[in-house]
């Protein structure tokens, strides 16, 4: 194996450009492949960072009546805040939110919105809340940057918005708007408006009521509240990774024809050797290789390609993989129309893990790529080879 | 001592629907140390002769015993092991790998052989010496003449100082000056080391060489005669 992998190289360097084009090609295929891969798991990780920082912190309990996707079941998705959950709510772990249905009045038009009710001291989530303890002579509101576009809200304008409480009266009043924030999570963005827990509470006559707990820390077990379902972290960004699974499948189909064109250069350098270095293979059976040796060899002659390709990605590509997951890659489309957690520009991640197989895989395929043709010789007639006979 | 013994050896290809039988009832026998030749016009078996003593190819018929082996009877394994450490082949065409240097081409035997890289630097230096080409180990084939190429065979297939060297046409492609220095070189190899030379040939400058010349016509041995003894 050490002689063959000797020759290999000798054969393999002393075929000069030939080599180099494959090598290049595949070389072009890792970079590619270790940078898409590094892409995706860099997205995960945003999407998932981004929600657990804007929209669901560590996992939650939620009251069950509640359904994101019916905002009409509102109105009956609240209740007193469980006593097994106080203690952890003082110690800022955990913090409760109220959400209602309501509508909102911007210059004149008018737009559904989710009014949540949340504790302007809370941490769990990134969202400015501490803009909701002042002072103001309307109710203080927070809302997102894609919401201030679309409506065309700016700092400190007033707006009216109007509710139904909890013995299914309408109400309204205004809300002055005291800070916009930005988040790459359109779930915490999009028709939401956030106002301090205990006006909400007072406005739809639900003290002390709820209708989401978050909790902090996604590690520690959890017990059952009597009433409310428990959603865990994986459970609420199961959306993410169904996206991401979906993305991959589009992805293999790349990787499928990079490797597959790199796969042909060499399987077509490998017959082409093979019919043109018959006297080299006869040659070598007369030296006393036997045949399937010279199958070996050859076989890793081709196989030698990935790993040269490897070496001449490891030249270009650590550095470039290197400034792509510092500068990171910026979409060239609008991401916020994507309707999830995805930044305008993702940082690859790239692992151990994920650039050692992928070597390996690259290598296996060529192996095999390499192997096929070279069979060819364990038919070969020495003395056919010798004369550089054989068809 | 007989290193050779060939008895009654046939030689058949199968050609179109029927057989071409390209030696009939071949006997002979050659002893250590010959400087011989299978000499004969084109097509007269020198190739086929020389192939299955050197392993590469099979009798159809009877029997070639080489250095003990029974040709027939070998394995692929036990051929190639013949071959690697007692035989030494030297063809019309040089067959050099193109992409390798000097150096590394005389090395290749010794490397199927596991010596040792500062035995097989002295070895390698040694073969090059007797075919005086110490100058050019780092020069790669394309690089040398013809008979440049062909010493490099000459030293390729002496370097593990094998019992046994098969040469087939060597000179053919050689112009006389460097036709007469490799058959000197061979000459004075086969005394110095008493390695066995076998050519096949129809050069007369080779022919003029030679201890003992087998004339093969029709794919039978025609006459056998010993010119000169070892
Ligand atoms: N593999 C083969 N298949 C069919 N016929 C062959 C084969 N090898 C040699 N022959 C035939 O056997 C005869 C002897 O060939 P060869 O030994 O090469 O002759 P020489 O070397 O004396 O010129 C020729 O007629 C040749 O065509
Ligand atoms: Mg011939």
């Amino acid at each position: 194996m050490k002689l063959a992998i000797k020759l290999a190289y000798r054969n393999l360097i002393g075929a000069g450009l030939r080599t180099w084009l494959n090598v290049v090609v595949l070389s072009f295929s890792f970079v590619v492949i270790i940078w898409l891969k590094g892409v995706m798991v860099g997205w995960d990780y945003q999407a998932k960072t981004d929600m657990t920082n804007w929209e669901i912190g560590g996992g939650q309990y939620w009251h069950s009546n509640y359904d994101p996707f019916d905002s009409f079941t509102l109105a009956d998705a609240h209740a007193p805040i469980p006593n097994d959950a106080k203690d952890e709510i003082a110690k800022g772990n955990m913090t409760p939110v109220l959400i209602a249905h309501g509508t909102i009045y911007p210059q004149g038009r008018m737009q559904s919105i989710m009014i949540k009710g949340i504790d302007p001291k809370q941490s769990i989530f990134l969202l400015p809340t501490h803009k909701l303890d002042t002072v103001t002579d309307a109710i203080p509101a927070i809302i997102g940057s894609l919401m201030a576009k679309s409506l065309k809200l700016n700092k400190n304008d007033h707006v009216t918005i109007r509710w139904r409480d909890a013995n299914g009266t309408f109400d309204a009043d205004e809300v002055v708007i005291t800070e916009i924030f930005s988040s790459n999570v359109p779930m915490a963005e999009m028709a939401q408006v956030y106002i301090p827990l205990d006006r909400l509470q007072a406005m739809l006559l639900l003290p002390e009521q709820a209708t989401i707990l978050t909790y902090r820390d996604g590690e520690m077990d959890r017990v059952p509240l009597e009433g409310w379902t428990h959603k865990t972290k994986k459970e609420l960004t199961a959306s993410v990774d169904r996206i991401i699974e979906t993305k991959t499948i589009g992805q293999t189909v790349l990787y499928g024809i990079l490797l597959l064109l790199a796969m042909l250069a060499i399987f077509d350098t490998q017959v082409l050797s093979i019919f043109r270095r018959q006297k080299e293979i006869g040659t070598y059976i007369a030296l006393g290789y036997t045949r399937s040796q010279v199958v070996g060899l050859f076989t890793v002659e081709g196989t030698m390609h990935s790993v040269l390709a490897a070496l001449t990605s490891a030249v270009y590509g650590i550095p470039f993989l290197a400034w792509q997951a510092k500068v990171g890659w910026t979409m060239p489309i609008d991401t916020s129309d994507f309707g999830m957690a995805i930044a305008q520009t993702l940082y690859p991640i790239y692992s151990v893990s994920l650039v050692v197989s992928t070597v390996l895989i690259v290598m296996l395929v060529t192996a095999v790529v390499s192997y096929l043709p070279s069979r060819r010789i364990a038919k070969m007639n020495p003395t056919d080879a010798l004369r550089g006979k054989i068809q | 001592m007989e290193i050779i013994q060939i008895q009654n050896l046939t030689k058949r290809f199968p050609m179109g629907k029927g057989e071409f039988t390209a030696l009939k009832g071949i006997n002979l026998s050659f002893g250590k140390g010959e400087f011989a030749g299978l000499i004969g016009p084109s097509g007269s078996g020198k190739t086929t002769l020389l192939n299955i003593i050197g392993s590469l190819d099979v009798p159809s018929d009877g029997e070639a015993l080489v250095l003990g082996n029974s040709i027939g009877k070998l394995s692929a394994k036990q051929a190639a092991k013949l071959r690697k450490e007692n035989l030494g082949f030297i063809f019309q065409s040089y067959n050099l790998l193109q992409v390798h240097t000097v150096f590394e081409n005389v090395e290749f035997p010794l490397l199927l052989l596991n010596y040792s890289t500062s035995e097989r630097k002295k070895m390698v230096a040694d073969a090059l010496e007797w075919v005086g080409l110490t100058d050019k180990t780092k020069s790669k084939p394309p690089q040398l003449s013809g008979g440049e190429c062909q010493r490099v065979a000459i030293a390729r297939a002496m370097v593990k100082r094998p019992s046994l060297v098969l040469a087939d046409e060597p000179t053919a492609n050689l112009d006389a000056a460097n036709s007469h220095n490799i058959l000197q070189t061979m000459e004075k190899l086969n005394r110095e080391l008493q390695t066995t030379f076998i050519f096949a040939t129809h050069d007369e400058k080779v022919i003029s060489y030679l201890h003992r010349k087998i004339f093969l016509l029709d794919g039978r041995v025609d006459k056998d005669e010993v010119v000169k003894s070892n």
